[in-house]
């Protein structure tokens, strides 16, 4: 098994993420530069954070656009995994993989602290170790995380079990207080219809040892490797 | 022939303008008491075509593709000849 993990000019989580793969989770996983198209021999892919292309036009909206992304559909029409983390959730979303945007806080500030998610679905490549309604904890860091969607999108999302993660607060309840950015319903992370291209704002890699503080984020990983282990 | 296609990208009625929000309000704390503040984004496009037509019909591909987010944004497009 081997993990891709894209580098855009300006990523900045991808050694992050690459150290958890190997270090913490124990599987084979390699940095990409974009300009490498082919993705043929990897059996998933991760999107990690950053301020790819500095946040020109709209957060990820260059990255998006880069031919190395085509691999990426091609990778994930396959059912193989693929997740996008901060400014890779808002590449995903702009390179129409996944519902809805990415749009400036609703407090336009660059927030960056630990939130509260619940877990609305255990039904995907990337949550299967957790329990549905478990809260969680990993933080966010990010200025463009308002998520919106039109009304009917937002509503099928709904309808397909296609939210993962809300922000919450610590005894699991959706408040206002507890969504850092104003997005709506309180959504932190959404998968696509076939449920194998995650898309979140907060940051698992970040939470993936018990000294930083957290280790939840480390199931979204193993839950990864799990279904790839499975199915490839 | 060469034309400037002048882009303007703005959110969709509706949608939070958080920038335009925290101008309006350090706008107040300066004493000036203004009724709202939007913020728009411009881009100026210069390209060969053969029509005025075909002029914005590419530009308004590119809007499609790249430069706006139809999810979020409404544009408009004026174009100019240049000489």
């Amino acid at each position: 098994m081997k993990i891709a993990i894209l580098q855009f000019g300006g990523t900045n989580c991808d050694l992050d993420v690459l150290h958890v793969l190997k270090d913490v989770v124990g599987v084979d996983a390699e940095t990409i530069w974009y300009k490498q198209e082919d993705l043929t021999g990897f059996d998933g892919v991760v999107v990690p954070g950053g301020f790819s292309y500095g946040d020109y036009l709209r957060a990820g909206a260059i990255a998006a656009r880069t031919p190395i992304m085509n691999s990426v559909k091609k990778l994930a029409a396959e059912g193989k995994p693929v997740l996008g983390i901060c400014n890779g959730f808002q590449i995903l979303t702009e390179a129409r993989v996944l519902e809805g945007a990415l749009t400036t806080n609703e407090y336009p500030k660059f927030r960056c602290h630990w939130t509260n998610l619940r877990v609305e679905t255990v039904d995907t490549p990337f949550t299967s170790k957790f329990r549905k309604g478990e809260v969680i904890r990993m933080p966010i860091a990010h200025m463009e995380g308002q998520f919106y969607a039109e009304e009917k999108n937002l509503a099928e999302l709904d309808e397909n079990e296609q939210v993962v993660f809300r922000y919450v607060d610590e005894n699991g309840k959706v408040t206002d207080e507890a969504n850092p950015n104003g997005s709506l319903e309180n959504i932190a992370g959404i998968v696509n219809t076939s449920r194998n291209i995650l898309g979140l704002m907060p940051h698992p890699e970040r939470a993936s040892e018990s000294i930083l503080g957290s280790d939840d984020g480390l199931r979204v990983f193993e839950s990864m490797v799990d279904y790839i282990t499975e199915n490839f | 022939m060469q034309y400037q296609a002048t882009v303007r990208i703005e959110q969709k009625a509706g949608m939070l303008d958080p920038e335009g929000t925290t101008a309006k309000r350090a706008l107040g704390q300066l004493g000036y008491q203004v009724s709202s503040v939007k913020t728009a984004k411009l881009y100026e496009i210069v390209l060969e075509a053969d029509s005025a037509e075909i002029a914005n019909q590419k530009v308004d591909e590119m809007c499609q593709k790249l430069i706006a987010n139809p999810i979020v944004h409404n544009y408009t497009i004026e174009l100019k000849e240049l000489n």
